[in-house]
């Protein structure tokens, strides 16, 4: 098989990249996946389905996403800086894209009823906004510290309509609210679709959540062809679960001279780390210890305080297509005043981890044209921000 | 293939026009082996011993609890494997956990010492039957059998190939759910236990919110048998007392034996 072959493709009925995805859940919803995948292949080849995604994005999420080239930002870093502005979507991060595909696939499946979990409470405010969009009921399941350092988001999901549900087990925090998403969908699988927020979970989820995300890449690889004539030399993006990093990834995946780095949190550098283990649906990566248990990741960040990863992005750092680095929590707080000062522009805590590995690697990024996906924007970080700058 | 000693207990007890009764503990909780043996003594034909996950997805508040309690006190896969390496029980013992736990000790070990410890079985809720083919070759190779579950989702088909792969008995989710106490037995229950039935002489067992013992009688009449679990391990969880959950298997007990 070409690399090509390789990278970013259909995973197939089994939903494997490499040795990694699958689909390891609870019997009773195998067929649920199953149903989820056929539908998924059905629609997605389906030009009126695509017409009517494209549209919604278009004249709803108000896509294309600019590209911004960074004046003050790079004479700083010293390196040609792009974003990929995600946050200026409707709801303020790139979740949108993948949830509207996502209700729309609900809606043509006949399910009334969505499910999701959240982190950060984008996916969450997301999903929401698509049921009220939709008319569909929804139910979203965020950790106990979550909804506390996210609580605009909070308040943002219940106004949408939706029933917010707290995650009290465990490290009350994304992972937890896994859990309690999927125990709701085992107990409701007839009428709810599960809108599952990133790269993971059992297949057909990685994939088809990637294919949702695709539009991220496909707009950035012609927008710097347009812009400056050429492919970037790098292109950044944070991981959580991975999704927005899939995204535009998958723009440049085939173009060999495109490096590819994806960013975690130094407390939940699950890629970095590479041990595989099985959560939430599928092989991957994951954070766990000598004897198998799941460890709490820790993160300023909401969105990418998971244990586990996309089976994808373990496939692409088990290949060495794309590469895998951490930074912490102070890194992330500079990079995030950085930006801010330097642009005009408030990023969301998630994205500011891509910032804050430019900003450390600047030395070795030297008139190199990078591009950064700027996931989401700060609004939702600020007061949790606030008192992290008092401190 | 032989039947192993789990399927082979069950068939047995079948044969002899007798439901199956398998009380489910959760390992490392207080008391917990001490109520393997009160449930045995009780009368169970098998215990399931879960061995507690970080994440049992498949399991709601109660045995949750359980979970949680059990590894904050220091429970581990070896510890578990270890204290019924070092007991001795006169009915089959199945193992019950998520699949990560297999997976990273290692098929092959995670087999092996299993069944050197004296289990016959092993459940894994997060292993699905198209996933499990390492694991049932791992397994068999040391002679320990795969329970596999069928839920009311599963199709005639799908529930075809659960049955031919799975060892012991099937488990047949009762109901759409999690684990947990529930008053009434759900419709599904019958749907799923008569579907499987229609297709397989292995035993069928109802398991999920069979909480009390006329729930259980009423599974038994469409089923081969039942899984009790949750309304065990609040007893322990409650009470602290093996003797308690005994006297709770010794209701279920005699409840099916006298329909
Ligand atoms: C703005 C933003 N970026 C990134 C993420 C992380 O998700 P993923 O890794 O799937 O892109 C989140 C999750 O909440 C987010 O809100």
């Amino acid at each position: 098989m070409s690399e090509a072959a390789v990278l970013q493709n259909d995973p197939g009925s089994t939903g494997r990249f490499g040795q990694f995805g699958g689909c390891y859940i609870p019997e009773t919803l195998v067929p649920a996946c199953q149903e989820l995948e056929s539908a998924f292949r059905a629609a997605w080849s389906d030009p009126a389905f695509r017409d009517e995604l494209d549209g919604l994005l278009s004249s709803y999420a108000g896509r294309p996403s600019p590209l911004t080239h960074c004046q003050r930002l790079s004479e700083d870093i010293g390196a040609e800086i792009y974003l990929k502005r995600e946050d200026l979507n409707h709801t303020g991060s790139h979740k949108i894209n993948n949830v509207l595909g996502q209700a729309l696939l609900a809606r043509r499946m006949g399910k009334t009823r969505l499910v999701a979990e959240t982190g950060a409470g984008q996916h969450g405010v997301a999903t929401a906004t698509a049921a009220a969009l939709f008319g569909l009921e929804c139910e979203v399941y965020m950790g106990e510290v979550d909804m506390e350092r996210q609580a605009l988001n909070v308040f943002r999901m219940r106004l949408l309509g939706a029933v917010v549900r707290p995650a009290t087990t465990g490290s009350r925090t994304l992972k937890d609210a896994v859990n309690e998403a999927l125990r709701d969908w085992v107990a409701t699988v007839e009428t709810t679709h599960y809108c599952l927020g990133s790269v993971m979970g059992p297949h057909p989820y990685p994939w088809m959540v990637r294919e949702f995300h695709r539009v991220i890449g496909s707009e950035a690889r012609q927008q710097c062809l347009d812009l400056f004539g050429a492919l970037p030399d790098l292109v950044v993006a944070c991981v959580g679960g991975g999704s927005n990093a899939a995204g535009i990834f998958s723009g440049f995946a085939t173009d060999p001279q495109v490096d590819l780095v994806g960013v975690e949190p130094e407390g939940a550098a699950t890629v970095v780390r590479r041990v595989p283990g099985v959560l939430h649906g599928s092989m991957s990566y994951l954070l766990q210890d000598e004897h198998g248990q799941v460890l709490e990741a820790e993160s300023i960040s909401a969105g990418l305080d998971y244990p586990g990863v996309g089976p994808e992005h373990a496939h692409l750092a088990s290949i060495g297509r794309a590469k895998y680095f951490s930074v912490n929590d102070q890194e992330v707080a500079d990079a995030f005043a950085l930006l801010s000062r330097t642009e005009g522009i408030v990023p969301a805590l998630e994205p500011a981890h891509a910032l804050a590995w430019v900003s450390k690697q600047r030395h070795d990024l030297a008139g190199r044209k990078v591009l950064i996906n700027l996931s989401g924007r700060g609004d939702k970080d600020a007061d949790q921000m606030m008192k992290y700058f008092a401190q | 293939m032989t039947a192993g000693v789990l399927e082979a207990t069950l068939q047995a007890k079948i044969a002899d026009s007798k439901k199956c009764l398998l009380p489910y503990i959760t390992a490392g909780c207080d008391g917990w082996l001490e109520a393997v043996y009160a449930a045995a003594e009780a009368g169970a034909d098998a215990v399931e011993v879960g061995l507690p996950f970080s994440d049992p997805v498949m399991d709601g508040p109660i045995i949750q609890q359980a979970s949680d309690l059990a590894l904050s006190q220091g429970t581990t896969p070896e510890s578990i494997i270890a204290a019924i390496g070092n007991s001795h029980f006169e009915i089959p013992l199945v193992a019950m956990t998520y699949y990560n736990i297999a997976f990273h000790m290692g098929h092959e070990r995670f087999a092996s010492s299993l069944k050197a410890a004296g289990f016959s079985a092993a459940i894994l809720a997060d292993l699905p039957v198209g996933e499990a083919e390492l694991w049932i070759n791992a397994a068999g190779e040391v002679k320990l059998e795969t329970v596999f579950l069928a839920a009311p989702t599963s199709s005639p088909k799908r529930c075809q190939l659960i049955a031919e792969k799975s060892q012991g008995f099937i488990y047949a989710v009762g109901l759409l759910g999690v684990t947990g106490e529930r008053e009434k037995l759900a419709a599904s229950t019958a749907v799923i236990a008569q579907r499987l039935k229609n297709i397989t002489d292995k035993p069928v067992l109802v398991g999920v919110g069979i909480s009390t013992p006329a729930n259980a009688v009423k599974a038994a009449a469409v089923s081969d048998g039942v899984v009790v679990g949750s309304a065990l391990v609040r007893i322990l969880l409650e009470t602290k007392s093996p003797e308690a959950v005994g006297e709770a298997v010794k209701r279920f007990r005699v409840a099916l034996d006298n329909v």
